[in-house]
């Protein structure tokens, strides 16, 4: 309930204007384009969300849904002469968006981290670890000495729960099992107690029982530092543990956005059940076909007109005319369901949904 | 504007759709031997497969200095036109036990019983006639088709080699293939780049079934695919088996679509398989503290209506390494029931019910204790 | 590492050892005849040939006089060109020229100075200028900088390199004289007439080259800034100089397996050097060699190349695994 959640208005807001205090993390009306041999490629289109302090919002998308692009966007990493970018970005109050690069690399690493999805390629090969962390530590305190920098370096090591500090902070990545490269990711991008931390798929490379251990550590990590997590994936599972609130996104558009508990048990938007629906639960029934979305991801170079979903919607017959086809539907909370947008023309999904029974797994 | 737009993907993508929905096909089917072979009837019957890659000294006679003991005395069995699945984190073995059963790596010692025959021992030229009943899906469906050829070569190939049929028909072949698995048959001559990751994996899957194979080794099939492209993808894969009677052997490390795929399932620890049984009781009643664990582990989407995490089973640190496993029970350096006899006695594939067994001294239930060793305990029983 | 490094210098000895037994069955069975170069054409009769040829030892079986040949090396022989014309040659004994009647090893070692001097000091220019500009086109890929300077390393590197250097020799030298002390003194006897003398072929090689390793290293510095950890570098707010630092770490393996490889056609840029300029090396020894029927020098120049090709592969293996620590502690 980070953002909207928190306005007592039940005829949904936009989730970027926010009347008490601006959350830490502002991002207004996205759109990153860019151009290639091909065509433009829209990543983001006015993609709008907030995240406070304290407080973590899931991203849920699939490949090329702009998740990783628009979060690229806030940490300034898009290069710009690749990439145009409009909008706005607003971090602690500062405009991020056509901020100088000397005033971005202050922020970067600084008030705002990012762990990677794949640690392995995500640290440099050739470097200590010690030299990585301690690297990031120095950017931002120039003045720190090489002996306090080498035990901010073992400090935070010790810090995400890697045993031996001191010994280990000598070892090259490739040293490390692919967890504990993990922590070592995290534990560089906490070396500034960043108010903002973005993790970037950050344990869909590990196996499930070292992706618990690091969820913990995540949680811990927060529970200390008070600082807004932003949480990329692709798995609803890691989303329902982790986030307070969710935010889904589809063709570089935001479809759906909510509570976690009303995203994962109140979807209003075929997406997102279609999400749900694709796959299976450990307690789900097994003898259930799974029900899959049709179709293929839509192409950024010349995306769908309309509802970016609608070829690969099987709702579409609950809009009257070509609605879904001519007009792109508005991000906005349906009656009835305050805080919770959804970019969809259906006009009484729970209705849609009683019809066609969306249990995980049920036949349509 | 109604198709995707992606180059080439809108007839196939309009096709993936249509594969959902489409009924099974009455005509001869690629498979004829779909309706032989009851349930219950052993296809494959693996029996101690052991696999050693050893590891060489970094001195100067690189002298074999130990065994990564990739694969270390694994038996289990596959029903024909039944699913097993192989269960495990990474390094636990299962991917190299798929590569044993196609011969793509040749074990250390062991039996791979097929269809009454040993294929362990067998040579390369002595395997081809198996090589068409065994067929292997791969991971990465960017990397395992061939850039170069066209899908109808990629497909057609194994027809080919093994002279299938004849020459002139290899083309309407593997149309009637490609149509098959949900592709444009249109579309025998392009190339893989042009088309979607999900699509590179049916035809992937169009190759292996090119062979009408009775056991396919389906190795990580949609881990490397979109959420919403994993389950077309797993419901191919069942209509498939279920119209051709192909068995699966279905190695994943998503212990959800191997719940939902195998009706059999076991799960491997370094090497090892530690517990085995009908999906229902390695899912609900599992006896093993390792299986308890992993399961335990997996985020659920069903968690955000409870609201908080669940508690859950923490295994502390990192799998051990697999040249130096630890002695006794593999799992014991991280398992919270370990006691002296775990270090001391390699626990045994215990049997708890029929069809279920689990290789630990203290199997039972998570939240149920026991206190004598299963051994001890069954020895008195004898008694 | 230890292993790693012993393995590879027996490898390298090896290399060497069969690559010195492959030249000399390929000089033996060629078709040149030794004893003619030797047997004053006035009166050269066909009994005075085999008498030199017998004396040579070349009547023996090609075993014999690898194992002879190889006996000199490490122990030293008197190499004998007929009746009383014996020549003491000793420890690492290539033979004795057939024409200047001196130990071809002394030969070499009086003429490695300056061929060293040339392909050194030329390949640090292309090294260092290559890579920079290498590095300089792909920061700024796309621009007008790097279509300038990939358009014109490809000009240069399409005009063969002894036009080049001739032409430079013509005008820089010959028409304008502005180099005119152009050749080799020793570095020891005189520095500054060594920098001075070797300036304009240092230039000359080392910037031809170097169009190649700028092309090179713009490919594999353009690779190396697309990988996750130069993101990662920039996610860390490091100042652009440090993430450049860190993709170049990266960028300069690919430069030195290339070098590795280059270093036999470095060579043969220093004969075209040494012959356009005038400088005494072993390339140009290696020419009057051939035209001279010197088998002696033209043998042992050939292993010296060899030789030359083989510590190159082996220095870059070492810098390898400086670079690499995955190299070096698995």
């Amino acid at each position: 309930m980070s953002t909207v959640a928190q306005s007592a208005d039940a005829t949904a807001p936009a989730p970027a204007r926010q009347s008490d205090g601006e959350p830490f993390l502002v991002v207004d009306e996205l759109t990153v384009k860019f151009p290639t041999f091909d065509g433009v490629v829209n990543a983001v289109s006015e993609l709008s969300y907030n995240v406070q302090l304290g407080k973590t919002l899931g991203i849920v998308g699939e490949s090329g849904s702009g998740k990783s692009v628009s979060s690229m966007a806030v940490m300034g990493l898009h290069d710009s002469r690749t990439a145009r970018i409009s909008g706005s970005i607003r971090v602690g109050g500062t405009e991020v968006v056509g901020l100088d690069e000397p005033k971005m690399r202050k922020l970067r690493g600084n008030e705002v981290a990012m762990i990677f999805q794949d640690a392995l390629t995500a640290l440099h090969p050739f470097y200590k670890v010690g030299h990585q962390i301690g690297e990031a530590y120095s950017a931002h305190h120039n003045r720190a000495s090489g002996d306090q920098v080498h035990k901010k370096a073992v400090e935070m090591l010790d810090r995400v729960g890697i045993p031996q500090p001191d010994r280990r902070i000598d070892d090259y990545p490739h040293q490390f099992s692919g967890g504990m490269r993990q922590r070592v990711m995290i534990a560089m991008a906490l070396s500034n107690d960043p108010q903002l931390l973005i993790a970037d798929e950050p344990t869909t490379a590990l196996d499930v029982t070292v992706q618990a251990q690091i969820l913990d550590l995540l949680q811990e990590l927060q529970r200390d530092f008070g600082s807004a997590v932003i949480i990329i994936t692709h798995d609803l599972g890691v989303i329902a543990e982790m986030a307070d609130d969710v935010l889904v996104m589809y063709g570089g558009r935001g479809v759906e956005f909510g509570s976690v508990k009303q995203i994962l048990s109140q979807p209003l938007m075929p997406y997102t059940w279609g999400l749900l629906a694709s796959v299976p639960e450990l307690d789900s029934d097994p003898t259930q076909r799974l029900l899959p979305i049709p179709g293929t991801p839509p192409s950024l170079l010349s995306p769908p007109s309309g509802c970016p979903f609608h070829p690969r919607c099987r709702y579409r017959d609950h809009v009257p005319g070509d609605l879904c086809v001519r007009e792109l539907p508005e991000f906005v909370a349906p009656p009835g369901h305050p805080d919770h947008l959804k970019r969809c023309h259906i006009k009484d999904p729970e209705a849609v949904l009683s019809d066609n029974p969306l249990a995980t797994g049920a036949q349509p | 504007m109604t198709d995707t737009a992606q180059a080439g993907g809108a007839t196939a993508a309009g096709t993936e759709g249509a594969t959902t929905t489409r009924e099974p096909q009455p005509a001869q089917p690629p498979g004829s031997n779909g309706s032989n072979g009851p349930n219950g009837e052993v296809l494959l019957d693996v029996v101690d497969l052991v696999k050693h890659f050893p590891v060489k000294s970094s001195g100067l006679i690189r002298r074999t200095i130990g065994q990564v003991q990739a694969v270390d005395g694994v038996s289990f069995q596959v029903n024909r036109g039944s699913s097993l699945g192989l269960v495990g984190e990474s390094g636990c073995g299962k991917s190299t036990t798929g590569r044993l059963i196609t011969k793509l790596h040749e074990p250390t010692s062991g039996q791979m019983v097929f269809d009454g025959k040993d294929l362990a021992p067998l040579s390369g030229k002595q395997m081809l006639p198996f090589r068409r009943d065994v067929q292997i899906i791969f991971q990465d469906p960017y990397a395992s088709l061939n850039p170069r050829h066209t899908v109808g070569t990629i497909v057609g190939t194994p027809l080919k080699v093994h002279g299938v049929v004849k020459r002139d028909k290899v083309i309407p072949r593997v149309q009637e293939l490609l149509e098959f698995v949900g592709l444009n048959p249109e579309h025998y001559n392009r190339y893989p780049n042009e088309f979607s990751g999900g699509q590179r994996q049916r035809i992937g899957i169009a190759r292996a079934l090119a062979l009408q194979p009775k056991l396919m080794v389906a190795d990580e099939p949609v881990s490397a695919l979109d959420v919403s492209i994993q389950a077309q993808v797993i419901n191919l894969m069942q209509d498939l088996q279920k119209e051709f009677g192909i068995a699966f052997l279905f190695i994943a490390h998503d212990l959800a679509i191997v719940r939902h795929f195998c009706p059999e399932v076991a799960v491997m620890y370094l090497g090892k398989i530690v517990e085995i049984g009908p999906r229902d009781v390695i899912y609900k009643q599992p006896h093993h503290p390792y299986t308890q664990a992993l399961l335990s582990a997996v985020p659920e989407v069903g968690q955000a209506t409870v609201g908080g995490r669940r508690e859950r089973i923490r295994l502390e640190g990192d799998v051990p390494s697999p040249v130096n496993p630890p002695s006794g029970c593999r799992f014991r350096t991280r398992c919270w029931k370990a006691q002296n006899i775990c270090a001391e006695q390699e626990p045994p594939l215990y049997r708890i019910a029929p069809g279920h067994q689990a290789a630990c001294h203290f199997a039972a239930p998570l939240g149920e204790e026991r206190t004598v060793p299963l051994s001890a305990e069954r020895q008195q029983a004898a008694v | 590492m230890f292993g790693y490094l012993v393995r590879r210098l027996i490898g390298a000895a090896l290399v060497v050892v069969v690559t010195s037994m492959l030249v000399f069955v390929l000089f033996f069975a060629g078709p040149s005849e030794p004893a003619r170069s030797l047997c004053s054409t006035a009166r050269c009769t066909p009994a005075t040939l085999a008498g030199i040829n017998h004396s040579l030892g070349y009547d023996q079986p090609v075993t014999t006089q690898y194992l002879v040949w190889a006996k000199g090396v490490v122990a030293g022989r008197t190499v004998s060109f007929g009746p009383n014309v014996d020549y003491n040659c000793p420890a690492p004994c290539l033979g004795i020229s057939f024409q200047q009647r001196l130990s071809v090893f002394d030969i070499l070692k009086q003429r490695l100075p300056a061929t060293l001097s040339i392909a050194v000091g030329g390949a640090i220019i292309y090294l260092v200028v290559g890579v920079s500009l290498g590095v300089l086109a792909a920061r700024r890929r796309g621009t007008m900088t790097d279509r300038s300077l990939v358009g014109s390393s490809l000009i240069i590197s399409s005009i063969p390199y002894y036009l080049l250097a001739l032409l430079a020799y013509l005008y820089l030298v010959s028409s304008w004289g502005l180099f005119p002390n152009t050749g080799y003194t020793s570095p020891f006897s005189s520095p500054v007439g060594w920098i001075s003398g070797m300036l304009l072929p240092w230039l000359v090689l080392g910037l031809a080259s170097s169009t190649t390793y700028a092309r090179f290293s713009r490919g594999s510095m353009v690779e190396s800034l697309s990988e996750d950890y130069v993101r990662t570098a920039k996610a860390k707010g490091l100042p652009e100089r440090r993430v450049m630092r860190h993709a170049l770490r990266a960028a300069i393996v690919p430069v030195v397996t290339i070098f590795g490889l280059d270093v036999a056609y470095l060579l043969a840029g220093t004969v075209f050097t040494e012959r356009i300029f005038g400088i005494q090396g072993i390339g140009l020894t290696g020419l009057f060699a051939i035209q001279q029927e010197d088998l002696p020098i033209i043998q042992a120049t050939v292993l010296f190349g060899a030789v030359l090709v083989v510590v190159a592969n082996v220095v870059v293996d070492v810098v390898y695994s400086i670079i690499d620590p995955r190299v070096r502690l698995s």
